[in-house]
């Protein structure tokens, strides 16, 4: 058979082994395509529901327009500015409680994590507060410090800095104590085995909070907004419901929902680049 | 004689876990010379490991004193370089960032740091493997970048616990002939722990024989075999089979006992030995 190709000139060589090279080409393909159809597949089909529940009747299409109407509100409202004003301010509160709890979380959960005193101290404290919902605490908030900006960034911070503090402290309290051990034996003071060892080994777990955080932080906005904002997604999904826009609501719906996707992606995209050496162990 | 290079004088480690009070080691007193291979050996949950911790200044004997050049150990050094069983390397840094790790705890320039290290990965055979992280190295080769790692930073006194023990036989034979070679070229102390006899007597100068709970040196035995590393097959020499019946035997009351001790034991001690 072997012989039979080399006694062929080469054009027909290659004609031949031509299939052979793309046979897994296009196999590949398709699994990459089939892949991605699965994934789409789901929400393909909520969007075709969406769509054409409300158009046969099925659905109150007052209540649930169908989906062509809302992305045509969505664009009406990405045309006027309106929607990027919102999204604006509500991305701008969210950064900044989710900015200001990764400043202040990650510090005082390396402290509560390392110095075991403080640990014991503070332990039934956290306990209280992690175990109420901070929403129950927004009047709260609302009542210290007013209607303003400064609520509604607090409310955000104090919701995201659970998620960072506590994994902070376990990711600093789980660092391998043979790890620690050996870093002893090489006669590395307290300081400098916090900074090498400890630190690094800490990050993952660290980032997993922040990950959390990232999704509380537009969590907690939306409802922050619907109390008392003029701005804001929370606030034009609310007023648009008060003055029954329903279309222009569910385009808040939609952008809120995008919005926590990609804060999502980009979240887990930095955790994956600061913890490679440990998701293949 | 002149000082011996480490000396155990009367070390004891008494450890107290809720109210009970457990004695690991007692009336430790061991010479080790400047240059010498000594194997500990003896049965599981012996205190090997914890005579190991005291003399890397780990942990603080309970009486008597550990002398290191004559100088009481008071804490973890840089003159002494521990290998431990697991291969404890840092996850985050490559095989070379983990030799330069005990590099740093010395304050080596950071120039001379990759130099020394290198050169160190190169000693232990690791010379296509610098850029490996830990998880993309087999556990002989993740242990030969922890050896590497102690021996770097250049302490006097090199102490191993069953640093071969996780691994497959024939990586331990090779590990351990490597072990030999090194120790050869580089003229360190070895204070080796291990609960094989084969090893044991493959490896040490002398073999020191602990006895089970309360451990003790029972005996102290000499393995004159000269030139380890040049005899062909040395497992199958008669000489070696003569000291590792000779061990066996002092070791095979201690492993009875310890055994009998152990089924005594509840099952939260059973875990830990």
């Amino acid at each position: 058979m072997s012989s039979l190709i080399e006694s062929r000139p080469a054009p027909a060589a290659v004609a031949r082994t031509a299939p052979v090279v793309a046979y897994p080409v296009i196999r590949g393909f398709l699994r990459g395509a089939g892949a991605v159809a699965t994934r789409v597949v789901a929400v393909a089909a909520l969007a075709a529901v969406w769509e054409i529940f409300p158009r046969l009747g099925l659905v109150d299409a007052t209540f649930l327009p169908p989906l062509s109407d809302v992305l045509a509100a969505w664009w009406q409202l990405v045309q006027s500015g309106e929607l990027i004003e919102h999204a604006r301010a509500s991305l701008g509160r969210s950064l900044a409680g989710f900015g200001l709890a990764v400043a202040a979380a990650i510090p005082l959960g390396l402290l509560i994590g390392w110095y075991k005193p403080l640990a014991t101290l503070l332990t039934p404290l956290l306990e209280l507060f992690r175990n109420t919902a901070a929403l129950a605490l927004l009047p709260v908030f609302v009542l210290v410090l007013g209607l303003g900006e400064t609520s509604k960034v607090a409310i955000i911070c104090y919701a995201c800095s659970w998620p960072i503090l506590l994994n902070t402290v376990s990711g600093v309290r789980t660092v391998d104590p043979l790890l620690i051990k050996s870093a002893r034996s090489l006669g590395l003071g307290p300081l400098r085995l916090f900074q090498k060892v400890v630190l690094p080994a800490a990050v993952p777990t660290i980032f997993t909070g922040i990950r959390l955080a990232g999704a509380y932080s537009i969590l907690i906005l939306i409802a922050a907004e619907m109390v008392g904002a003029k701005a804001g997604l929370g606030y034009l999904i609310n007023y648009a419901q008060y003055n029954f826009a329903v279309p222009d609501m569910y385009a808040g719906i939609i952008t809120i929902s995008a919005i926590g996707l990609v804060v999502n992606q980009v979240l887990i995209l930095t955790e994956r680049r600061f913890s490679t050496w440990r998701t293949t162990s | 004689m002149s000082t011996p290079k480490i000396r155990f004088e009367n070390a004891g480690k008494v450890f107290r876990a809720r109210g009970a009070t457990v004695t690991a080691l007692r009336d430790i007193n061991l010479d080790v010379r400047a240059g010498e291979f000594l194997v500990l050996v003896g049965p599981s949950g012996c205190g090997k490991s914890t005579l190991l911790d005291l003399l890397g200044g780990l942990a603080t004997p309970s009486s008597g004193r550990i002398l290191v050049d004559g100088r009481p150990v008071t804490g973890p050094g840089l003159d002494r370089g521990v290998v431990f069983q697991q291969y404890v390397l840092l996850p985050w840094r490559t095989a070379l960032g983990n030799v330069q790790f005990g590099l740093e705890a010395k304050h080596v320039p950071r120039r001379e740091r990759a130099a020394r290290a290198r050169e160190y990965l190169d000693l232990v055979g690791l010379s296509g493997f610098h850029d490996r992280y830990p998880h993309e190295l087999s556990g002989g080769m993740k242990q030969r970048v922890a050896i590497a790692r102690s021996l770097a930073f250049d302490p006097d006194v090199l102490l191993m616990d069953e640093p071969f023990a996780a691994l497959d036989a024939q990586t331990r034979d090779g590990l351990q002939d490597e072990l030999l070679r090194i120790w050869e070229q580089t003229g360190k102390t070895v204070v080796f722990i291990t609960h094989g006899i084969e090893e044991a007597v493959y490896l040490g100068q002398r073999v020191a024989v602990m006895t089970s709970r309360p451990g003790r040196i029972k005996q102290v035995v000499p393995v004159p075999i000269t030139a380890r590393s040049a005899t062909e097959d040395l497992r199958s020499d008669p000489e070696f089979a003569r000291y590792r019946h000779e061990i066996w035997t002092l070791l095979r009351d201690e492993v009875r006992q310890a055994r009998r001790e152990e089924l005594g034991l509840n099952e939260k001690e059973n875990a830990r030995v």
